[in-house]
């Protein structure tokens, strides 16, 4: 296999980790509370926006961007939890879809207003050059979305399987009658799924922000991709999230490579139709 | 009988209207109600009637404004001889597209549909026959009036009235048959319905290729309109959103509810375009997301269903919810 080949997968690996990191944010609201947030490409972009906005007034790089996107982004999915996704649950189908879908475009079109279709970037090297392992050449700030995302993932996993929180979580999307009978509540449990969903996608925009290019349009592709990453993993799984995630991001980087770059967007579409069409309830989720 | 009266009513000032707003920018401005009251009603039909809530509408749109200028730019046809041809394209496409993605339940449908679209419209991008990026254009002057290209907004005005009536005549005797029966059942529970012997899979499709066909109808008189289309304009998903919204706004799965939408939000649109200038696109956007949000949370029957919760008390509004 050449170098070549092999820095492309490195690259693929490294993204689908921050694909794995906002995706699984997905999964649990999914899973949680059979919601599809469809805006939540649009919260990812955000959370560049924020890490772009915290920059420029405040220098720091990602070290300060990074947990204040986190932060900023965990208000923001709180407060939406408490406007509008605890209402419109409760309401037909048609208006699940329009609640976040309106959101989205209220995000995206906000933040263009403000800043204008121009693409925005951060200054080259704000983390650091690029590092060379064997002949391999990687950006530092790759490298650092990557493992971030890798351990924070795994962060997230380790919460909902092993704290009591985590249980109260995974009790109230098993039943919400019977966890509430056991004094837990479901309100305040959603709340805090969707405070971690979003800060999930804050802290994954902070940190692509720093080699990505920042367009308010930029959540269209990523939040597909969220939708690919859960329904290949499974909803509500944040492992398989995981594994979907490195999968999605290598091969997006092998057609990229190989066929072009305008076709490594279609290539992911395809394989989404062709999951929801064979495999609806993911490689990890329960049927 | 009262129901007549306003149907009289409605039809005398759709008809009057070009008549007495005599100003080019009223004129296009109904003309534009009355095209996006054509799309939205289209869409109506499976995301309003039959549940099954379709994002990528636009790919329909699309393929009656390709035809259109294709038969055009590729042919020297009349872009009338594209109505037809985008007729067929978009019912092939409805069955292809349909019979997968059908299948899926609810939010899966919504985003198949999405990927649908996108899917097309990058391809159309990156295709030379098409126009790529740049797009095709029509006849850049009226040569002869089977072009369908006019100086003024008069003759669309009424060209649009015309297919708007034909589409709620065909929404509304859809409603009245076996078929629209099947749908609210399947839109009320698929396996209730399933179970009683409707043959769910079968109408849907059906419901889905009848919208196609009519949305194209919508794309290709868009496109002879403006004399053009790109990916922008007869792809991009947000023509989609504005197509559902519209419907939603007014009432999905009410006859009359589209056009309610369309003529709220397509003068709301043009007139903040007019004087925000460039910048307010960004803004009319924001002012439709919040718009579709407050209905969602507020009045997800949409406005009409304001009116029509008398005749219907268990109307499924969803917002009985105290905070």
């Amino acid at each position: 296999m050449s170098f070549v080949l092999v820095q492309v997968i490195v690259g693929g690996l490294l993204l689908g980790a921050v694909y794995a990191l906002f995706s699984s944010g997905l999964t649990l609201v999914w899973g949680m509370m059979n919601i599809v947030n469809f805006a939540h490409g649009d919260f990812v972009m955000l959370g560049m926006y924020v890490a772009y906005v915290v920059y420029t007034l405040m220098g720091g790089g990602p070290l300060l961007g990074a947990p204040l996107a986190t932060l900023v982004l965990a208000t923001v999915g709180v407060v939406v939890y408490f406007t509008l996704i605890r209402d419109i649950m409760k309401g037909p189908m048609l208006a699940q879809i329009l609640g976040t879908f309106g959101l989205a475009l209220l995000l995206r079109y906000s933040v263009f207003w403000w800043f204008g279709a121009n693409f925005l970037s951060m200054p080259p090297n704000i983390v650091g050059g690029t590092y060379a392992f064997a002949g391999l050449r990687i950006e530092a700030s790759r490298l650092l979305a990557g493992v971030v995302a890798l351990l924070v993932t795994l962060g997230l996993h380790l919460l909902l399987t092993r704290t009591s929180l985590g249980s109260k979580m995974l009790a109230v999307a098993e039943d919400q009658t019977a966890a509430q009978l056991m004094g837990i509540r479901p309100d305040t449990m959603q709340a805090i799924a969707w405070g971690i969903a979003a800060g999930a996608t804050g802290l994954a925009g902070a940190l692509i922000a720093n080699f990505f290019y920042i367009v308010p349009t930029v959540g269209e592709t990523l939040g597909i991709v969220a939708f690919v990453t859960v329904s290949l993993g499974g909803f509500g799984s944040v492992p398989g999230a995981l594994v979907a995630g490195l999968l999605i991001g290598v091969i997006e980087s092998l057609s990229g490579y190989l066929i072009g770059a305008v076709y490594k967007d279609i290539v992911v579409y395809v394989l989404f139709l062709l999951f929801l069409w064979f495999r609806p309830q993911g490689l990890m989720g329960k049927s | 009988m009262r129901r007549l009266i306003w149907l009289s009513v409605v039809a005398a000032c759709a008809i009057a209207y070009p008549l007495l707003m005599s100003s080019p920018f009223q004129q296009r401005l109904g003309a534009l109600v009355l095209l996006y009251a054509i799309a939205a009603s289209a869409w109506n039909i499976v995301g309003g009637y039959a549940g099954q809530v379709s994002v990528g509408h636009v790919v329909f749109f699309g393929c009656g404004a390709y035809a259109a200028m294709a038969s055009y730019a590729k042919f020297g046809l009349s872009p009338l001889f594209g109505i037809p041809g985008g007729i067929v394209l978009a019912v092939g496409l409805a069955a292809i597209i349909g019979v997968p993605t059908l299948r899926l339940s609810g939010h899966y449908f919504s985003m198949a549909t999405i990927a649908v679209a996108e899917t097309v419209r990058l391809i159309v991008t990156n295709t030379e026959w098409l126009g790529a990026a740049v797009g095709l254009s029509g006849p850049t002057v009226p040569r002869n009036v089977f072009d369908l290209s006019f100086l003024s907004s008069l003759p669309y005005y009424y060209l649009f009235l015309a297919v708007l009536v034909i589409t709620l005549l065909v929404t509304w005797w859809m409603t009245n048959s076996r078929m629209g029966f099947y749908l609210r059942a399947i839109k009320d529970s698929e396996r209730a319905a399933r179970s009683l012997g409707a043959p769910a899979a079968r109408t849907k499709l059906y419901a889905y290729m009848l919208s196609a066909a009519l949305t194209s109808v919508a794309g290709a008189l868009y496109a002879m309109m403006f004399g053009f289309v790109d990916p922008e304009s007869g792809l991009g998903i947000l023509i989609s959103v504005k197509i559902l919204i519209m419907a939603a706004l007014g009432g999905a799965g009410l006859l009359f509810g589209p056009l309610v939408g369309a003529a709220i939000l397509v003068p709301l649109e043009e007139i903040s375009n007019s004087w925000l200038g460039g910048k307010g696109a960004g803004l009319t956007f924001v002012l439709y997301g919040a718009i579709i949000v407050l209905i969602a949370r507020f009045q997800p029957g949409g406005l009409l269903a304001l009116f029509t919760r008398r005749r219907k008390p268990n109307a499924d509004t969803g917002a009985g919810h105290a905070p």
